[in-house]
């Protein structure tokens, strides 16, 4: 159910705008304010920066309305510790912009484009997260 | 604010909300879909993909244009090292935190605080990537 939502939130943008609506950009777009390379300041990163913070607004708030009305737990925090965000932040920050995609962009939206090199992109990476996630609990990495 | 970023301000309020209702944004969750003791997000991810499939593919043909303007262009990348390597890298850090970019976002709505510790880090893997690319 969540998901067909997640869907239709994709397919309501693109319908009416034609934008996709993918996630890992946002970071490099995001960038663009700070930094002058030529790396962040290419013509589309300047141009899509204020719609993709503003897509990111939107997910903030649609989480917020869940949790006030739906959520059977309502506010919550993850006890996952923090040098494993820092670390795992740090690589999925570097490899989904390395690989023009994340989950939602390889996996919703290019998957839903029939994208072949999204489908290879996701089964690579859902493989490799699964064999890190199964290490990283037989090492006993908790929690 | 303009009428596209309206648009896009509502589809993003979808997106974060079937997040949290899909129990997405919560990394333990997440994690424990990738040591195969819940199958949960095959589903949130197939569902959305199958929606917006049907988004991309059927309704955008008959619509012929966006509603407000322009043109459909379904989304294709062209494969190369980067992507598979990327995916390797991404893969490697999302098996160890249960985060990627718009879970984690979307996490912040629920007041998930220790989230902005993930969030700065995939900033700062940008910024490399970007140091990277001359």
């Amino acid at each position: 159910m969540g998901g067909i939502i997640v869907g239709l939130g994709v397919g309501l943008i693109y319908l009416v705008t034609g934008l996709h609506a993918t996630q890992s950009s946002l970071l490099t777009t995001t960038l663009s304010w700070f930094s002058k390379r030529k790396h962040f300041q290419k013509e589309k990163n300047v141009k899509e920066r204020s719609w993709r913070l503003t897509l990111a607004i939107g997910l903030v708030i649609g989480a917020l309305i869940h949790t006030l009305t739906l959520s059977p737990t309502g506010f919550w925090s993850t006890s996952v510790q923090l040098w494993r965000l820092a670390l795992g932040g740090l690589l999925v920050g570097f490899g989904t912009r390395l690989s023009s995609g994340c989950t939602s962009g390889h996996g919703i939206s290019g998957l839903a484009s029939l994208s072949r090199t999204s489908l290879i992109a996701v089964i690579v990476f859902m493989g490799v997260a699964i064999v890190t996630a199964n290490i990283v609990q037989l090492l006993g990495v908790l929690p | 604010m303009n009428r596209r970023n309206m648009v896009v301000l509502t589809g993003g309020i979808l997106f974060g909300f079937g997040l949290s209702y899909s129990g997405m944004t919560k990394q333990e969750i997440v994690l424990s879909f990738l040591q195969l003791e819940d199958l949960g997000l095959i589903f949130v991810l197939g569902g959305a993909a199958l929606v917006a499939a049907l988004a991309i593919n059927v309704l955008a043909k008959i619509q012929k244009t966006p509603v407000l303007g322009g043109e459909f262009k379904p989304r294709h990348r062209i494969l190369s090292w980067s992507t598979i390597i990327g995916a390797v890298i991404f893969g490697v850090g999302w098996g160890i935190s249960g985060q990627c970019p718009g879970s984690a976002v979307a996490s912040l709505g629920t007041g998930n605080l220790p989230i902005l510790v993930g969030i700065a880090a995939m900033f700062i893997g940008a910024y490399l990537r970007g140091l990277l690319d001359s």
